[in-house]
């Protein structure tokens, strides 16, 4: 999985029958402190996640392992919502004062 | 998935038998604040019908073969959906059909 930031959402009515119905999310990859640094992806939301919000992106066929996207055209799904990141001992983000 | 533009399309008669009949559209990746293309290119199988200069967003590597058009064929880039409005930071950057005043 990668960390991203979530900075927007994605409108989109016509869409391949196979992902109506889902929350499309646009995330931009960020470093371990929550701050965005990368790429941006349109994911799949599968845990309601917020703007400014650090989440785990999965992707790729993993991204059709869940109960909504199984077999279905995906390939990026926010998993989880991040809390806390921890690195070399020391908290380097933490969900409130990180946003 | 990941944001693009419809900049053209890609004909090929002499292809993969299996791939036969399907529409090819050139998309080339932009960046969803600007809007600007990133001059990164692809040619993806359409699976919604976009047209030129509309922006959708693709799947690919195994999930580009998830839909009713690309199923058990060689295809790793599906366009899935035609993007109506892209919001960032709470601002509308993208409106499909949006009247652009200059």
């Amino acid at each position: 999985m990668i960390l991203a930031k979530v900075v927007g959402t994605v409108v989109a009515s016509q869409k391949n029958d196979g992902i109506a119905g889902g929350k499309y999310l646009l995330v931009r990859t960020c470093d371990t402190r929550g701050r965005e640094k990368g790429e941006y992806l349109v994911a799949l939301d599968l845990v309601g996640s917020g703007r400014g919000e650090v989440v785990l992106i999965s992707q790729g066929s993993s991204a059709r392992q869940t109960e909504f996207t199984y077999q279905k055209a995906i390939d990026c799904v926010i998993v989880g919502i991040v809390d806390r990141i921890e690195e070399n001992g020391q908290v380097v983000f933490r969900k409130e004062e990180g946003r | 998935m990941i944001l693009a533009r419809v900049v053209g399309t890609v004909v090929s008669t002499r292809k993969e038998e299996k791939i036969k009949g399907i529409k090819f559209l050139l998309l080339e990746k932009i960046d969803p604040v600007t809007l600007q293309g990133k001059g990164d290119y692809l040619v993806a199988m359409d699976c919604v019908g976009a047209g030129k200069g509309e922006i959708v967003f693709y799947v690919s590597g195994s999930s580009a073969r998830m839909t009713a058009i690309t199923e058990g064929k060689p295809s790793d880039a599906a366009i899935v959906a035609i993007v109506d409005a892209i919001e960032v930071d709470g601002k509308v950057v993208y409106q499909k059909d949006a009247v652009v005043t200059t």
